[in-house]
């Protein structure tokens, strides 16, 4: 991303509260409407309008075979309209009605994030944003995955989300969000906030589809903390175009043996600005982290960050961010960062950038594939994370929203 | 032109990168007929495999290429792999992402879920490679293998190997003899084609597997001598390249 870029002039007289961010455009929410929470409702999700329902369902919201999910949220613009739950032991609801409901929840609120991080959550707390409350209780498991869709529906709208999410003792957690707007066009802003407990011993394993408009800024924060022995497993997709994302959500191990992994898969198309990374803290004896990261341009600008610090001895991290560029434009610029500060840490990156290699077609050719199903084979392998850890049926969900993107690309 | 010729090479000249490799080679294979080219290293033998093959970075300065009576010199690689030719790599690149049971799938031109691949797998020694990707890691046996695992999926009419056995283990040299004779069996039981080979060797370990009347010895990017390949083989064994090189015969 070029610099000149960075700060758009018409953006230098911002007017809003809080301070600029330490990466990615300066939005200014100044140009868009700004809201307050309205009170939950609770609609059947049937009765949503078949476009509402049709994007959802591109994010990966599923709407006719429930059977298959264990809860569902959903929250348009500022409102949560739906929660529901399949499974005792596990809690699906509004932070809002969370908040009430529980004295203790205050005491989550801000803690992995903090609010004056930037104007971005400032301006998150300052309108008593509504969210998911998503807890698992010690020791239970979710059968199928609870899935949550944050939707932008009005134009030039900030949407304002807190979420938290709780993973009990030995709980085990598979969260699929899906984030959205009704309209292809419209500008509007989304700035979420997500704060993941994973407690001794828990698993909690959290896939998000974005699928923006060309138009929409896009800010999520998103912190968790990882006590002794538990794993926080995240995907992150997003395929679609979008105005300008930037998030670096962060993981901090404080417990022996905690171990996260991060995968995210980008594609930036002409016009989208996309800077993206996953931070990790090892804070305490043999935890683990992996980041892995694929970005493809076909001519929109991504800057894919990773950084992964080692504060205690037997700690390993393994950083791997791989870029490829379609296409005559777009640019991808690879920032990992390795910080260690004592003996006994072992981390490492690799990374790579560049076009698909001529030979490696031409190897495929030689088999019988055309120079565009070569191409697509080889897109699709550089895409093919393997999420491990991941239960079959969200594998086979992640890989099938990767797929349905995928013919977007040729 | 000779109808019965599957190959036939005529006065062909090659530059690879702007410099001329291959000078005036003349070549002829039949159906059913398996030939072995010999050559000290840089003579060309690779050089013209790939031609062959059709990658566009090898430039056909002169002569031309026909296959099945077809001119081919211009036409592209996928092209003339789906016309039925086939190419053994003696280098083939490591592709990211991309696993091993994916391109033997697409050889076979089959949909997800078939057994075929399987079964090609078990025969090749392969199985718990399906799922890696495709040369990544592998050692210079395995690689041998893996081709010609893909090779056997794609069938090919005239199949192209450079160096099949170079860097392969005794025991593993008689499985990769019994899958390029599955390869080039006369007759291929699903398809009942008759299947060439074109094999580039430096030891000729593989002519005890194959049945091969013809061989040709390359020297500088031409072929110096052409005879039957033990006889050639011997003389190379007891005399080096030099005595090719100098042989009145040629
Ligand atoms: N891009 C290139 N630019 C210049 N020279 C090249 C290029 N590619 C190949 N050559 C040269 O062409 C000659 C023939 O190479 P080729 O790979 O065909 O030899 P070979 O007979 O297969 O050798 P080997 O037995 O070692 O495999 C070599 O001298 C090689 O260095
Ligand atoms: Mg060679």
């Amino acid at each position: 991303m070029s610099d000149e870029v960075n700060v758009p002039p018409a953006e230098e007289a911002s007017t809003d509260t809080g301070k600029q961010a330490a990466l990615g455009d300066d939005l200014d929410l100044s140009l868009y409407e700004s809201q307050v929470a309205e009170k939950p409702s609770h609609i059947d999700p049937a009765t949503l309008s078949d476009k509402d329902k049709r994007q959802m369902m591109s994010a990966g919201i599923m709407f006719d075979d429930l059977s298959q999910r264990s809860g569902t949220f959903i929250q348009m613009d500022n409102a949560p309209i739906h929660s529901s739950v399949k499974q005792d032991g596990i809690e699906v609801m509004a932070i809002s009605q969370a908040l009430e409901k529980y004295d203790w929840l205050k005491d989550y609120f801000w803690q992995a994030v903090a609010a004056d991080t930037d104007k971005y959550t400032a301006h998150v707390d300052c309108h008593q944003s509504d969210g998911y409350f998503i807890r698992a209780l010690p020791g239970s498991k979710t059968l199928y995955p609870i899935q949550a869709c944050l939707y932008l529906a009005k134009s030039r709208l900030i949407q304002d989300v807190h979420n938290i999410i709780i993973a009990e003792e030995g709980s085990e957690l598979h969260i699929i969000t899906g984030c959205t707007t009704a309209s292809g066009r419209e500008p509007g802003i989304h700035l979420g906030v997500s704060e993941f407990y994973i407690k001794k011993g828990a698993k909690v394993t959290f896939s998000m589809i974005h699928s923006w408009t060309p138009e929409t800024g896009v800010r999520p924060r998103t912190a968790t903390v990882i006590e002794e022995d538990g794993l926080f497993l995240s995907n992150y997709v997003i395929m679609k175009p979008v105005y300008s994302l930037q998030a670096y959500p962060s993981a901090r191990c404080i417990g022996e043996n905690a171990t996260v992994r991060f995968n995210s898969i980008m594609v930036a198309p002409p016009g989208s600005r996309m800077d993206l990374g996953s931070k990790v803290f090892l804070n305490a004896k043999g935890s683990k982290a992996e980041i892995v990261s694929r970005a493809i341009t076909t001519g929109g600008n991504i800057i894919a960050r990773g950084y992964i610090e080692g504060n205690c001895p037997d700690v390993k991290g393994h950083l791997e961010c791989r870029g490829l560029i379609m296409g005559d434009s777009g640019t991808i610029q690879a920032i990992p960062e390795l910080k260690g500060t004592l003996a006994g840490v072992d981390l490492s990156h690799e990374a790579a950038v560049g076009k698909i290699a001529e030979e490696e077609i031409e190897y495929l050719m030689a088999r019988g594939l055309s120079r565009d199903e070569a191409t697509a084979t080889i897109v699709r392998g550089f895409l093919n994370v393997d999420i491990q850890g991941l239960p079959p049926l969200l594998h086979a969900e992640m890989k099938k929203a990767i797929e349905t993107s995928e013919q977007d690309l040729f | 032109m000779d109808k019965k010729n599957l190959l036939e090479i005529k006065d062909l000249s090659v530059s690879v990168d702007g410099r001329h490799i291959l000078h005036d080679i003349n070549l002829f294979v039949q159906p059913g007929e398996t030939q072995v080219i010999f050559g000290p290293n840089g003579s060309g033998k690779t050089t013209l495999l790939m031609t062959i093959m059709g990658f566009p970075r090898y430039q056909v300065t002169k002569g031309r290429i026909l296959f099945k009576g077809k001119d081919i010199t211009d036409l592209p690689l996928d092209k003339r792999a789906n016309l039925g030719i086939g190419l053994l790599f003696q280098r083939p690149p490591v592709v990211r992402g991309v696993k091993t049971r994916d391109i033997v799938a697409a050889c076979l031109k089959e949909t997800e879920g078939s057994k075929a691949t399987e079964q090609l797998a078990e025969k090749a020694n392969l199985t718990e490679f399906l799922d890696r990707d495709i040369n990544y890691g592998f050692s210079g046996g395995e690689i041998k293998r893996s081709e010609l695992l893909q090779l056997l999926a794609q069938a090919p009419e005239l199949a192209l190997l450079d160096e099949p056995e170079s860097g392969v283990d005794l025991e593993n040299i008689a499985l990769i003899g019994q899958l390029i004779n599955d390869l080039l069996g006369k007759i291929h039981p699903i398809y009942m084609r008759t299947h060439s080979g074109l094999i580039i060797s430096h030891t000729g370990h593989i002519l005890d597997y194959v049945n091969a009347r013809t061989g040709y010895v390359m020297c500088n990017g031409r072929i110096i001598c052409e005879g039957d390949p033990h006889d050639i083989l011997t003389t190379i064994k007891e005399k080096g390249y030099q005595e090719c090189v100098s042989c009145p015969m040629k």
